[in-house]
């Protein structure tokens, strides 16, 4: 046991801790703050206290625990809403009121619910770490339990019946397994080995799904200065994105939007299975004013969870917003550690630990599985860079690794075309990997539309310039009719409105309709004014207000709502 | 438990390192005792067996290392707090200035909080009415909402403060039965005409008797503006969660704050961050904003209005920069228009509520808000696009399109932009001239409002819009 000698903000220096481990917890004073050992110089150790500090004197105790900063595994995970430590927040509030107070002791997963356990093995069958042994109804989700890390054996007492999270289920060779298990967060959950990435995360956004599509497993960033629209978009891929698990981090940001999340999704279904939302989703929330250092530990609290849910054999989707405020925690717990600060005072390893994060997405056979299990994460990062500009360390650290880059944009905010994602910034680098899905599953020429789509609005930029300096009257006709079929695509396609019923939403089918219309519209334009039909007759062309409304069609009525505007296309164009 | 010594080591700036003294907290208050007698208040900055240093809240000339006598206090910084604080006045340490007495309670709270759970946090949805067509259809302040003023020197923010604080009321369905707002008031290093300003205000249209002041003006220490915004927040949170009192904070100049903050950082040696602002200035900024909102179950809430001044209307120094990624948006006051005399000078398209959805709509305000608000937005940044290109290629070479977005852009500003220091519009009237607007443009780019509240709410122009239509 040591003692304090120094306090200064979240980190702290303790003497007297010969035999401490660098990453091990530690209890600090009376109330028992929690901390994590950071650094260590002979019996000296530094200390990250994931609580307040204040009050806090030189000589208080401080206890080692001997174990590494863990969470815990087992059923009763979702739909509940933790802090950067994995302590569960209702609970807190339930024992200590409506303010985080500090030393409060509370288990993470519940000790007292009951869970109906399936045994999938028998007594007598051979087990290796990552074998199912059973499973336990957790919302509507099959919640498989595994068998822990390190632990091989014939099974024996294994029931199905009701137990605790507490309570041994089987024994492993002579080990007691409990469904409660847990994982130091640090260190990524092993898997059989990784796969390439596949199917496409649909999101039900058209700019996303139809332009810059992400894959399941796949990692991406949404980088923007405030107010352009990165919590939004998180929260509405939250809701929309096919995946089996949401684990959402709010980490460093606002309290209000949290509780948003935490009043919506319960009400919220989600467009695929018609279920709550909130019961496939996990929420850390570890907000602004909250400890630093628990926000730094919030996206390694987030990821283990996915991980967990990931070995289960299920498509998990991790969101962190913002990853921002985590790198500024590092920074701020380096600086308070007086060591030499890299670019912008960030630590010289914060490009490896963002690096290391986004390397524990991907999609990969499971551990145990023999082959026979894919489990996958994808990640998707909120970065708020400094005034905007994409040039400081977080967000060029970023960019190195992730494939995905959905640039939000304050001009297109400020004209509230949301989303305000910069169609000529983005890019995906899973288009081509992801191209014959979409051909198998929903139209060959999708990505065919796609490349057409891109080049129009690339087209469309180099016009503009033009226009700046001329004037659009200035434009031959083909280039100005290039014009109206880019503002349809920007006004019909490219918006969407998250808080419309049936815009919030497109199926893939129904964005490839959309775009296809539009298309077509182009094409038939273009031939209109070959055969010298005038411009003005094909910009009045009544088929622009039937495209203008698809994007209000509700799916069911989509098939027959295109093929009106298809045949009032060709009705007033042809020539 | 009191401890004393006399064993001053260094006095570096505001920083005061005390030597021999083993068991500070860190945060504990201490009173130092200059050697004539005078007394100051610290907080322990950083502790460790052996030394603590100590922050002074005010001047440290006449400080001296022999005869200086610093008293540890045992606690961290509490304040007392109760009803009786409305009306008063404080200086930024918390000590009255109004000639009364000292707050006498029981009840002493940590002003420096502590986190609200979000597990605990109501969800914001009450519209709050300012009056000012620019807030309530475009940037909608919602009860419990953090929502600052970015502004420049020289530019009126402190007219559009006090005209908020004096009009807000909260619209509850049944029409406009008020309920008043207690209006706290940090003023950090501003200058005494504009506390005189706010007060004289206050006075007139008698909020002063529902108010409580801190008041820490530029010519007082700039060390205090540290703690006075906590105290703030610390009455704001008591008369809310405590009395359920609607409490509106205004915390004026953060920028100023912002500065106290970079000087005690220097003092203390720190490694700079951007312009030399601490690197944990976001972390410090947030423990401030985050203290507004609405607790489940209580009736009370806390609406912050901080106002800074960008230094040369740079968005994205460090200050704006960071508020910005606290706040629930930001109103963005604008020098062009105030030089063409438009007043409230807001200049709605960097301008945000990032909480008006949650706010309007059918029973809150009406059902056609959000569309009006949109169709405005894109018209305008449409218009002002347009006046981009007129100077350079003329308004001649516009389209008739065209010309029709100018006009609106010129009525929008005169019209709705602008109204006087005491128009105090309703929402309905405010949306009804937005509609009014709206019909100055073609109906067929009025895309963002639902078709059947054009019916309802469009004004036709003198065409019949069968023409139109085809």
């Amino acid at each position: 046991m040591g003692k304090l000698k120094k306090i200064s903000g979240p980190v702290v220096v303790a003497d007297g801790m010969t035999g401490s481990k660098i990453n091990e917890l530690v209890r600090i004073g009376k109330q028992r703050l929690i901390g994590e050992i950071i650094a260590l110089k002979g019996d000296e150790a530094s200390i990250q206290v994931y609580e307040e500090t204040s009050g806090l004197r030189p000589d208080e105790k401080v206890e080692s625990t001997g174990l590494p900063l863990s969470v815990e595994l087992g059923p009763g995970l979702l739909s509940s809403v933790f802090d950067g430590t994995q302590r569960p927040l209702e609970k807190i509030r339930s024992e200590a009121g409506d303010f985080i107070t500090r030393g409060i002791e509370v288990p993470s997963l519940d000790r007292k619910a009951v869970w109906k356990f399936e045994a999938k093995v028998k007594n007598g069958d051979t087990v290796h770490e990552g074998h199912i042994l059973g499973t336990v109804k957790e919302k509507n989700i099959e919640h498989r339990i595994m068998v822990p890390a390190g632990v091989s054996g014939k099974v024996s007492g294994i029931t199905s019946g009701n137990y605790k999270v507490t309570d041994v289920i089987c024994s492993i060779g002579k080990t007691d397994v409990t469904m409660l298990q847990k994982w130091p967060v640090r260190t990524p959950r092993k898997s059989e080995s990784k796969k390439d990435i596949e199917p496409p995360l649909i999101t039900g956004k058209r700019i996303f799904d139809s332009l810059f599509p992400m894959a399941k497993g796949g990692s991406a960033c949404i980088p923007g200065p405030f107010g352009s629209g990165k919590t939004v978009t998180q929260t509405d891929l939250a809701k929309y994105s096919d995946a089996d698990i949401i684990v959402y981090i709010g980490c460093g940001e606002r309290g209000n939007e949290m509780s948003e999340v935490l009043s919506e999704f319960p009400h919220l279904k989600d467009p695929l299975t018609g279920k709550p939302l909130m019961d496939r989703t996990i929420l850390v929330a570890n907000t602004s004013n909250m400890p630093v250092a628990a926000r730094e530990a919030s996206i390694y609290t987030g990821i283990t969870l996915a991980e967990y849910y990931r070995d289960m054999g299920y498509a998990v989707a991790l969101m962190a917003d913002s990853t921002s405020r985590w790198a500024e925690a590092l920074r701020e717990i380096s600086g308070r550690m007086e060591e030499m600060p890299g670019e912008e005072g960030y630590p010289a390893y914060l490009a490896r630990k963002l690096a290391e994060f986004y390397e524990r997405a991907g999609r990969v056979v499971c551990l145990g599985s023999k082959g026979k299990r894919e489990g996958s994460i994808s990640v998707i990062g909120a970065i708020s860079p400094a005034g905007g500009d994409t040039s400081e360390p977080v967000s060029q650290g970023t960019f190195r690794i992730t494939k995905v880059f959905w640039a939000l944009d304050s001009s297109l905010s400020r004209r509230r075309h949301y989303p305000a994602i910069n169609w000529l910034k983005s890019y995906s680098l899973y288009s081509d990997v992801l191209a014959p899905w979409f051909a198998k599953n929903v139209a060959e020429d999708y990505d065919a539309q796609r490349i057409e789509a891109m080049a129009l609005l690339t087209k469309e930029a180099e016009l503009q310039n033009i226009v700046q300096l001329i004037g659009p009257d200035a434009l031959p006709d083909r280039e100005r009719m290039v014009l109206e079929v880019t503002k349809m695509i920007r006004e019909d396609f490219l918006q969407q409105n998250s808080y419309d019923e049936v815009d919030a939403y497109t199926s893939l089918r129904k964005q490839y309709l959309m775009l296809k219309t539009m298309l077509h519209f182009s094409h038939m334009a273009t031939r209109a004014l070959d055969a010298e039909v005038p411009l003005s007759k094909i910009v009045s062309s009544p088929a622009k207000v039937l495209i203008s409304k698809l994007k209000g069609v509700p799916e069911k009525e989509i098939e027959h709502k295109v093929k009106e505007a298809l045949a009032s296309i060709d009705a007033t164009l042809s020539s | 438990m009191i401890h004393e010594f006399q064993t001053v080591k260094q006095v570096f700036g505001p920083i005061v390192f005390v030597d021999r003294v083993s068991d500070a907290a860190y945060g504990e208050i201490v009173e130092i005792v200059m050697p004539n007698g005078e007394k100051k208040k610290g907080q322990v900055l950083e502790t460790a067996r052996g030394y603590a240093a100590v922050q002074v809240f005010g001047q440290t000339s006449g400080l001296d290392v022999e005869k200086t006598v610093v008293r540890f206090s045992g606690e961290t910084m509490r304040m007392p707090v109760s009803e009786d604080m409305l009306g008063r006045t404080f200086n930024g340490l918390g000590e009255p200035i109004d000639g009364g007495t000292e707050i006498l309670s029981s009840e002493k709270i940590d002003i420096n909080g502590s986190a609200i759970n979000p597990a605990s946090r109501a969800a914001l949805s009450d519209f709050i009415q300012t009056g000012i067509s620019t807030i309530d259809v475009t940037n909608t302040l919602i009860r419990g909402q953090k929502l600052p003023i970015f502004s420049a020197s020289g530019l009126p923010h402190n007219d559009l403060a006090v005209q908020i604080a004096g009009q807000s009321t909260v619209r509850s369905k049944k029409g406009s039965d008020k309920q008043d707002f207690v209006v706290v008031f940090a003023a950090m290093g501003i200058t005494y005409s504009e506390a005189r300003f706010f007060t004289s205000n206050f006075e007139k249209s008698g909020a002063l008797e529902r108010s409580v002041l801190f008041l820490n003006l530029a010519s007082d220490p700039s060390i205090e503006r540290i703690i006075t915004p906590r105290l703030a927040l610390t009455a704001a949170e008591y008369l809310a969660f405590e009395k359920d009192s609607q409490v509106l904070v205004i915390l004026t100049d953060m920028t100023n704050y912002c500065d106290a903050l970079r000087e005690i950082a220097a003092a203390r040696q720190e490694v700079p961050g951007r312009r030399g602002y601490p690197g944990y200035m976001y972390t410090d900024l947030s423990q401030i904003y985050e203290r507004a909102g609405q607790i489940k179950g209580k009736k009370g809430t806390v609406t912050q209005m901080p106002i800074l001044t960008m230094p040369d209307e740079d968005i994205t120094h460090p200050i704006p920069d960071l508020t910005g990624y606290i706040t629930e948006g930001q109103l963005v006051l604008s020098r062009e228009l105030h030089n063409r005399h438009i007043y409230p000078n807001l200049n709605v398209l960097p301008s945000l509520s990032r909480l008006m959805n949650q706010g309007i709509g059918p029973e809150k305000t009406r059902e056609d808000h959000a569309g009006v608000a949109s169709q405005l937005y894109a018209a305008y940044a449409e218009g002002m696009d347009l006046r981009n290109l007129v100077v350079v290629v003329g308004e001649d070479a516009l389209t008739e399109r065209d010309k029709k977005y100018l006009r609106f852009t010129d009525a929008f500003e005169n019209r709705f932009v602008s109204q006087s220091r005491t128009e105090n519009r309703t929402i309905e009237d405010s949306l009804t001239m937005g509609w009014d607007l709206l019909s100055m443009i073609p109906e067929d780019d009025l895309k963002r409002v639902k078709s059947d509240h054009i019916k309802k709410y469009l004004k036709k122009p003198e065409k019949p819009a069968a023409a139109e239509k085809a």
